[in-house]
């Protein structure tokens, strides 16, 4: 089965706990947003990262569900705080 | 002119997150148009308490490519549904003192009652969507993530968390 390469970007208290701030993450063809939050919070040292977690791909909020492609940019979004 | 028209003619949108001072983001050139008769402009500052907690001084971090793309959208929704002229909406991001504006709203409108629905309509959406994040630093030397989940922040070195 081929594989696919994904651009990681942790930011606010995310960032502070993960290894890096960015990174990249290889997933099976087929993966969904939410594979890849169990497979960082599992194989990755990220095991604090909430189940739920808010996940934008490409710069739009995403959801569980969505399916990830090769090259994309997912970002974990702790709960946002500007105003 | 009539409602319609009014409803019909674009909203001229301007947005900016920035890490220089906003003080001067509206500029001297007024907003809107001679069509608009209302214009209402909504500061957020940088205040001296949170939760009773003596505050020193903030940071805002921002996932800027998307949280601007996200105020140019929240922007173009309010335009939809209000009855709006113009809208300029800007975030500071960086290191901020007590005082300094952190988030500026500027609405113009024929009428004011689109103006108050619009400028409260966007400043409620960018705190409920705008990918930023506060790290207030206190009087007391601590500091911490505004709003991250107490299970997450339990697993920062203790010279970082909450207190």
């Amino acid at each position: 089965m081929s594989r696919i390469s994904v651009r990681t970007l942790f930011f606010g208290v995310y960032g502070e706990l993960a290894a890096s701030r960015e990174g990249t993450a290889d997933l099976p063809a087929g993966s969904t947003v939410g594979d890849l939050v169990e497979t960082l919070r599992g194989a990755r040292g990220h095991d604090w990262l909430p189940e739920r977690v808010v996940v934008a791909v490409n710069q739009s909020y995403a959801e569980t569900g969505t399916p990830l492609s090769d090259g994309d940019e997912v970002a974990l979004i702790p709960p946002v705080a500007g105003g | 002119m009539s409602d319609r028209n009014e409803r019909t003619r674009p909203t001229s949108i301007r947005t900016a997150i920035t890490p220089d001072p906003l003080d001067r983001f509206l500029g001297r050139a007024p907003l809107g148009s001679h069509s608009d008769g209302a214009v209402l402009v909504f500061e957020g500052r940088v205040r001296d308490t949170n939760e009773g907690r003596p505050v020193a001084r903030l940071g805002y971090e921002a996932y800027v490519d998307m949280a601007t793309r996200e105020l140019d959208a929240i922007c173009r929704e309010a335009g939809d549904r209000f009855a709006v002229g113009a809208i300029s909406a800007a975030h500071r991001v960086g290191e901020l003192e007590l005082g300094d504006v952190s988030v500026v709203v500027g609405v113009a409108a024929p009428h004011r009652d689109a103006c108050y629905a619009a400028s409260r309509w966007v400043i409620e959406e960018i705190k409920r969507r705008l990918p930023v994040w506060k790290h207030e630093h206190y009087s007391d030397g601590e500091s911490a993530w505004v709003g991250a989940p107490e299970a997450v922040t339990a697993r920062l070195p203790r010279d970082s968390r909450v207190g």
